[in-house]
């Protein structure tokens, strides 16, 4: 019955993580919108009417078992307080010096169509449901608290003092009310009908008549209709949206086209580092080769011509030696012929000398 | 020669210990520990709520800002010296590897511990069971969970030679060593996946970062900062061990200091100056130059001119003039830079259009469960390198990368 949060994402095709899945996100994730499940359901909350008796809150704490607050609902005391849903209740009701007087804002999750509680959950708790419901289970919920950071309305809360199974506390939407054909909590008891369920498509359509009626009293724009990609749950207003503590800076990108980018660069990541890297191995192995090669190279060549060198020096050194070796030769020989005529005259002289 | 060195210091470095173990550094630590130990017990008996400051618009704290971001970030050393000494072919840093690769390691592991402390839920951290049957693969999260788990065992692998030579477990230590290149490539794919999408975690609240900081640049921002951090830890940490575990220094080491220290500033400079001009880019893409003249404004000055162009600018000198004094005042105010950055992004900026009574402030037992884990991997740290091959060459090993 319920759709699981990555069907719903193949959908929605606005992440492209599909990529890394190769599922049928891959051609959804070609940049198609997400409108809304169809038919799906929702709430429009008309501050003009609300008047700040705090049924909702308490028909929300019965539904949901949750604590009884320290004050009854009846003490509307604690509506000065700027409250938003905690770990105790799922809504609150705050109330706000206006331009046009005090005006009362119900506070509870607006069930994006788009959830960013669900796009940035890493292990998938949160889903949204075809009934329009964001719901959340526990039982897998790590406790990473990255949904408070990314939920732009400050919704979700969590049971900082439960030490062993705490748990992400959030408006359901009374989901399980919802199966059984039943209205959400607070709808239900709303005395002045300030809340308005329906089908999100109608709920537009009742916000726009109300609007054109009376264009004078209400601001002409739907808060939610477009919001952060659209909500579930709307709100229409006399006052500017701001002076009711609505943020009107958010945008209406839907929460995950904010890191679809980021996430898109993840796979080339994967794929390319490690090409460019072993890229860089390579080069630098070959520039090591190359380094060694040309040593090698240039040692041989030095090699090579220091031997050249040496055999030159030998050859001229033996040419000389040769040179020298016949002069020597020929020095001795003329020495010696030198010597034999010195001998010879020398035998002669004696003669001559007796004959002087 | 360096068989010797090597039997010989580590030995002097066991006999060190035993002779004065009340050193005011074990005493201090020691008391960090059992303080520590307390709080835990305390942590994990009654909740996040009795510990932390923690709320419901401030979810995410002290342990996320600084033990996860700054953490993983600091620990960025590992892959960035391993890479430039096995893929880039800065072989000269080789000595320096084995710090780093322990660094990160250990860093990582703190993260992790540090991460058990902070989710709700930390056995279904542990068992990793709806991580993997349920895989939030839309979440920038689960990429960031799934990079670190690996990288993690990256790391582990990567430092495994220095327990296997320790040890003696030569086969072992082989095929560790066989597998260097590969682990290396891993671990650089890993870390810029993580590194990147730690910033990329924030850019599902444009409504809640400040816009100076809020940047669809964030991812790059946040993996070439990572690139600062690991060059300047290695450059301050490698000060630091110097003075701490001179004896367990072996010297090819010691030799390869000085020239390391120099070549990473000149790095860390060009980094650094990249990392300028990106920022710059970033106010200028999102047409920011208004909100320079507001307090946060002021304050994104401070981070980029004092943290980030003068720790290039003494980079620079430092390394021009070879002066060893620049340089680790330059690696420290980058280090602070990046922690700066960090807490900026995830609490100090984060929900900044709220009154400041309303801001997050960390109580006292936040910080010691912080200072405690920093503490326990100082410890661990010198328990590995006063025993194991960390700054010296095995001398069964020497001359066998």
């Amino acid at each position: 019955m319920a759709i699981t949060r990555r069907k719903f994402l193949g959908w929605l095709g606005a992440v492209g993580v599909g990529t890394t899945s190769g599922k049928k996100n891959a051609h959804a994730s070609a940049g198609k919108e997400f409108a809304g499940y169809p038919d799906s359901l929702g709430v429009l909350h008309d501050e003009t009417r609300c008047v700040g008796c705090r049924s909702c809150e308490d028909a929300c704490h019965r539904i949901n078992n949750l604590p009884e607050p320290e004050k009854p609902f009846k003490d509307t005391s604690i509506l000065n307080d700027k409250r938003r849903p905690d770990e105790d209740s799922y809504t609150v009701v705050n109330k706000y010096e206006t331009s046009k007087g005090v005006r009362f804002r119900k506070i509870q999750c607006n069930h994006c169509l788009e959830p960013a509680c669900a796009s940035v959950c890493f292990v998938t708790a949160f889903s949204k449901q075809p009934s329009g419901a964001v719901t959340y289970d526990p039982s897998v919920c790590v406790g990473c608290r990255y949904c408070m950071i990314a939920c732009p309305f400050e919704v979700p809360a969590y049971q900082y003092n439960d030490a062993f199974t705490p748990e992400v506390v959030k408006c359901t939407m009374c989901a399980p009310r919802l199966e059984k054909g039943e209205l959400p909590g607070c709808v239900e008891v709303c005395p002045k009908e300030a809340l308005t369920f329906g089908k999100r498509n109608d709920l537009i359509k009742i916000a726009r008549q109300r609007i054109s009626k009376d264009p004078d009293h209400y601001v002409d724009h739907i808060y939610g209709e477009k919001e952060m990609g659209g909500t579930s749950w709307m709100y229409v207003s006399d006052v500017p949206f701001e002076e009711t503590g609505m943020r009107e800076d958010l945008g209406n990108t839907p929460a995950p086209k904010l890191t679809s980018g980021a996430l898109h660069v993840v796979p080339m990541v994967v794929a390319l580092w490690p090409v460019f890297l072993t890229g860089m191995y390579g080069m630098t192995k070959r520039r090591e080769k190359i380094a060694a090669v040309e040593k090698a190279h240039a040692v041989a060549k030095a090699v090579q011509e220091a031997e050249t060198k040496a055999a030159d020096q030998l050859l001229h050194a033996m040419e000389t030696a040769k040179i020298q070796q016949e002069n020597a030769l020929i020095i001795a020989q003329a020495e010696k012929e030198k010597a034999v005529k010195a001998a010879l005259t020398k035998t002669d002289t004696p003669k001559s000398e007796e004959d002087s | 020669m360096s068989e010797q060195d090597g039997v010989a210091t580590q030995e002097n470095g066991a006999m060190d210990e035993k002779n004065v173990f009340f050193t005011p550094f074990n005493v201090i630590a020691g008391g960090i520990v059992i303080v520590g130990l307390l709080l835990t017990i305390l942590r994990f008996t009654k909740g996040l709520g009795t510990v932390t400051n923690l709320s419901n618009t401030q979810p995410w704290g002290l342990w996320i800002g600084f033990d996860l971001m700054c953490g993983v970030a600091l620990a960025a050393g590992g892959y960035t010296t391993s890479a430039a000494c096995y893929l880039f072919g800065m072989k000269q840093y080789h000595s320096a590897v084995r710090p780093a690769i322990l660094t990160g390691f250990l860093g990582y592991a703190t993260v992790l511990v540090s991460l058990l402390y902070d989710v709700g839920r930390p056995d279904r951290l542990i068992m990793a069971y709806p991580f993997i049957v349920q895989q939030g693969t839309t979440s920038l999260l689960f990429e960031v969970g799934l990079c670190v788990m690996l990288y993690l065992l990256v790391l582990f692998l990567e430092f495994s030679p220095i327990p296997l030579e320790w040890l003696g477990l030569r086969k072992a230590r082989t095929i560790a060593v066989k597998l260097t290149i590969m682990l290396t490539i891993f671990g650089v794919v890993l870390s810029t996946l993580h590194q990147s999408s730690l910033g990329a975690l924030f850019l599902i609240a444009p409504s809640k970062v400040h816009p100076l900081w809020y940047s669809p640049y964030i991812a790059v921002f946040f993996f070439v900062s990572s690139i600062i951090a690991g060059l300047s830890m290695v450059i301050f940490e490698s000060s630091l061990s110097h003075r701490a575990f001179h004896s367990n220094m072996g010297k090819p080491y010691l030799e390869a200091h000085d020239p390391l220290v120099f070549g990473y500033a000149k790095a860390a400079a060009l980094v650094l100056f990249g990392y300028f001009i990106i920022k710059l880019m970033g106010v200028a893409a999102g047409n920011h130059w208004t909100l320079l003249g507001t307090p946060y404004g002021i304050w994104f000055l401070v981070e980029v001119f004092g943290f980030v162009a003068l720790p290039c600018l003494l980079f620079t000198i430092g390394f021009r003039d070879k002066n060893p004094g620049f340089i680790k005042s330059a690696a420290i105010l980058s280090i602070i830079g990046i922690v700066l950055n960090r807490l900026n992004v995830s609490i100090i900026t984060f929900n900044w259009q709220k009154p400041l009574s309303e801001k997050y402030i960390p109580s006292w037992m936040e910080v010691m469960l912080s200072i405690f884990m920093v503490t326990c991997l100082v410890l661990v740290f010198r328990f590995i390198v006063t025993r194991m091959p960390v700054f010296y060459d095995h001398p069964d090993f020497t001359n066998n990368h």
